[in-house]
């Protein structure tokens, strides 16, 4: 064990990853000899070579394809892309792409070897674009997975079952905690799998559901909530393609309710997805409706971006009004 | 078939052309010492023209030197200046009608003050406060300005080439005897968008000027790691334009080549492709420490270069400038900025109102809906909400 931020954690397993597989690469903009711009490639471009380490010209597009070229003829690809703000220009290699290889070849070809880490949200004063939560584009896209982690421990587990998966992964990273979430990491390499929520805390009067950087304000709102006698039961969602009904279905049958948290817009955000399931599932089970507390239906603002956020006042606010209604 | 199969010269056994067959030859007109080479072409210049020209310069490198100082002190989040590079924007803009239409890419507010933005508009945007023009929605550096023919700075790159292809098109619909410019980065260049709007730019027939800043690095990517072949430039061709590349730091060379191919533009409803050879002397951005990356040796060398003092000693040379007079400009524009910046960072930001405007033509039924919660909520906390709970 030893303790670190999550770039250091992320750095950890992609050189690890890299050790291990003679056949994986790391490439995006500025991730050569620099290490990317917040520095999580630090390092690999000496360990490895430039060859297996570099920096690619300046198009989104074209990383994600030669991402596509390269996995689909047998490598490990690991793409990164600078901003998920700038994953757009490549959104027709990725859905159209990466998403259906095996699907539309019959299986004849795939790139289960291909990841994209990309930082992701907003809290860093980074106005609309440097600050978006593009993870629904991706949840509506069958044949990705999408991964978001809350800490550098799920970031390395979560990263490296990522990379090792027969299947292209979004991986998000919450770039407000680069360098603010630091906690023991597990030495060596060690997978969290893929497709498993996980309960962080157990309570019994509400489930409340999020992932990566909004975990922290879920466990805030819930401590509020304690203070008021109130029991939450905190579920970090990790992977929401595909997501996993049971753990979350199980908790709102226990507690028999519900809150999900996310910082994109609530109209179209992957929250809605949940709750429809969750109703189905617990329909019977349910003591108040499904709320959302997510971010507002505008772009990312720059100077009211407090005021947009799903923060833990506005969850311990949704926290009291479910427990009562 | 097109032209340039049916009048193609054939040959019998196999040629390939060479990787470095084009050459492209860099137009330069002042020396280092401020006078133009021998048998140079001037561009059509006057004494007003430079000393507008001059005082652009001027006031660039001091608004770059004091509001770079001004996020060191957390006083602004984030600054980019174009130090090094002020010949390539202001020689390209002063060659250029009010009316021409520019699409810039962030490094680019040299030309904006060109066209009069005022220093106090410049410091309004930077503190995103409630008189900046796009209402502090963006971060510092993003200006933008109707009245001005600027349009506003997006920070995903490359996206406003095609557009300005879109724009010189509708110039030409309209009948206005008007082009657009566009500027980006040799990085930008990479980008899908760069190769779409060329193409469509040449085979629609638009006239508009791609400026492309070489300035040898984007971010830390140095430009052999950005692509092989001869440039940007050597692209213009390829896609059917008329294509120049010229000395980034001589305000001549870049102003003549500007007024020539704006002519040529507006003349044949076709796009050119400039390609200004300069350096970035500058970090990329105040989040940015180049020298990760690059050598305090190949800066200094760059500093010899230093397209500013060029041009001063070109105008100094003329007689139309002398140093005090220069000097004087700097005192004057350093009290100007600081006094500005001292006003502007007192001024309210936008009301939490404003939040909900502008996403559509008028707020949607669910955007009133959440403003509403929104405020009840932050009259129940308005300690957390430092911001905005004051001015609900
Ligand atoms: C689509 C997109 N990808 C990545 C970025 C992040 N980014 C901002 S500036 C920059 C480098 C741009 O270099 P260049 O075009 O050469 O211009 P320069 O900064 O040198 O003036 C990058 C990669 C972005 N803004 N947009």
């Amino acid at each position: 064990m030893a303790e670190m931020n999550m770039l250091q954690a992320i750095n950890e397993a992609l050189s690890s990853e890299m050790e291990a597989d003679q056949k994986m690469m790391v490439f995006g903009e500025d991730v050569g000899h620099f290490g990317g711009v917040f520095r999580a490639t630090s390092g690999l471009q000496e360990k490895f070579g430039r060859d297996r380490c570099f920096n690619t010209p300046l198009t989104e597009q074209g990383i994600a394809g030669f991402a596509n070229g390269l996995a689909s003829n047998g490598m490990t690809a690991v793409a990164e892309i600078q901003f998920a703000d700038y994953i757009f220009p490549a959104i027709d290699q990725i859905v159209n792409e990466s998403a259906k290889f095996r699907y539309r070849s019959g299986n004849e070809f795939d790139v289960g070897g291909l990841t994209f880490r990309t930082p992701y949200g907003g809290g860093i004063a980074g106005g609309h674009y440097h600050s978006q939560s593009p993870e629904a584009y991706f949840t509506q896209t069958p044949g990705l997975k999408v991964v978001i982690p809350r800490n550098p421990e799920q970031a390395k587990g979560l990263l490296i079952a990522s990379i090792r998966d027969k299947n292209p992964v979004i991986f998000f990273e919450p770039k407000r905690l680069y360098r603010a979430s630091v906690g023991e990491v597990r030495d060596g390499d060690f997978v969290i799998e893929l497709g498993k929520a996980e309960v962080i805390r157990q309570g019994t009067d509400i489930t409340l559901l999020g992932w990566g950087a909004q975990m922290e304000i879920l466990e805030n709102a819930a401590d509020m909530a304690a203070k008021k006698g109130i029991s939450c039961e905190v579920i970090d969602l990790r992977t929401l393609s595909p997501w996993d009904v049971d753990t979350v279905a199980a908790s709102v049958k226990k507690t028999g309710r519900l809150l999900i948290n996310h910082e994109a817009p609530l109209t179209g955000g992957f929250a809605g997805e949940i709750a429809a399931t969750i109703q189905e599932e617990c329909f019977l089970y349910l003591e108040s409706p499904i709320t959302r507390v997510c971010g507002l239906d505008t772009p990312y603002p720059l100077i009211h971006e407090k005021e947009y956020m799903p923060d833990a006042l506005k969850t311990f606010e949704a926290i009291k009004a479910s427990v009562k209604f | 078939m097109s032209n340039a199969t049916t009048n193609a010269e054939t040959v019998h056994r196999v040629s390939f052309l060479d990787k470095n067959s084009i050459a492209i030859p860099i137009l330069k007109v002042l020396q280092a010492d401020g006078t133009a080479y021998e048998g140079a072409v001037l561009p059509v210049i006057d004494e007003a023209l430079a000393k507008k020209v001059h005082d652009t310069c001027v006031f660039t490198r001091v608004l770059d030197e004091r509001m770079l100082g001004a996020q060191r002190q957390g006083r602004i989040s984030f600054y980019m200046t174009c130090t090094g590079e002020e010949a390539s924007i202001i020689g390209s803009t002063a060659a250029l009608d009010d009316g021409d239409v520019i699409l810039a890419q962030y490094r680019e507010h040299a030309a904006l003050r060109y066209r009069g933005f005022t220093t106090e508009q410049f410091m309004n945007q930077m503190f995103s406060n409630e008189k900046d023009l796009g209402k502090g929605r963006q971060m510092p550096i993003h200006y933008g300005s109707q009245a001005l023919n600027y349009q506003t700075i997006s920070s995903p790159l490359a996206t406003q080439i095609p557009q300005a292809t879109g724009v010189a098109y509708s110039l030409k619909m309209q009948k206005k005897r008007n082009i657009a410019i566009c500027y980006f980065g040799e990085g930008a260049a990479s980008e899908g968008d760069f190769h779409a709007g060329l193409n469509m730019a040449a085979v629609l027939s638009s006239p508009v000027i791609f400026f492309c800043r070489n300035n040898g690095y984007a971010i830390s990517t140095p430009t052999e790691e950005q692509f092989a072949g001869n440039g940007i430039a050597s692209r213009g061709p390829g896609y059917g334009m008329h294509t120049i590349r010229v000395d980034g730091n001589d305000m001549l060379a870049v102003l003549a080549a500007t007024q020539q191919a704006r002519a040529y533009a507006l003349d044949n409803n076709a796009p050119v492709l400039i390609e200004a050879m300069t350096y970035r002397l500058g970090a990329h951005s105040s989040s940015d420490d180049p020298s990760g990356y690059r050598s305090k040796d190949e800066e200094a060398k760059w500093q010899q270069h230093d397209p500013v003092k060029r041009f001063k000693l070109w105008m100094i040379n003329k007689g139309w400038l002398n140093e005090k007079q220069d000097a004087d400009l700097y005192v004057k524009y350093r009290e100007e900025v600081l006094a500005e910046l001292k006003v502007a960072e007192k001024i309210p930001l936008p009301h939490l109102d404003d939040l909900i405007q502008d996403v559509y033509d008028k707020p949607t039924p669910i955007l009133e809906k959440q403003l509403a919660e929104l405020k009840t909520h932050i009259k129940k906390y308005p300690e957390a909400y430092p911001k905005s709970a004051g001015r609900i």
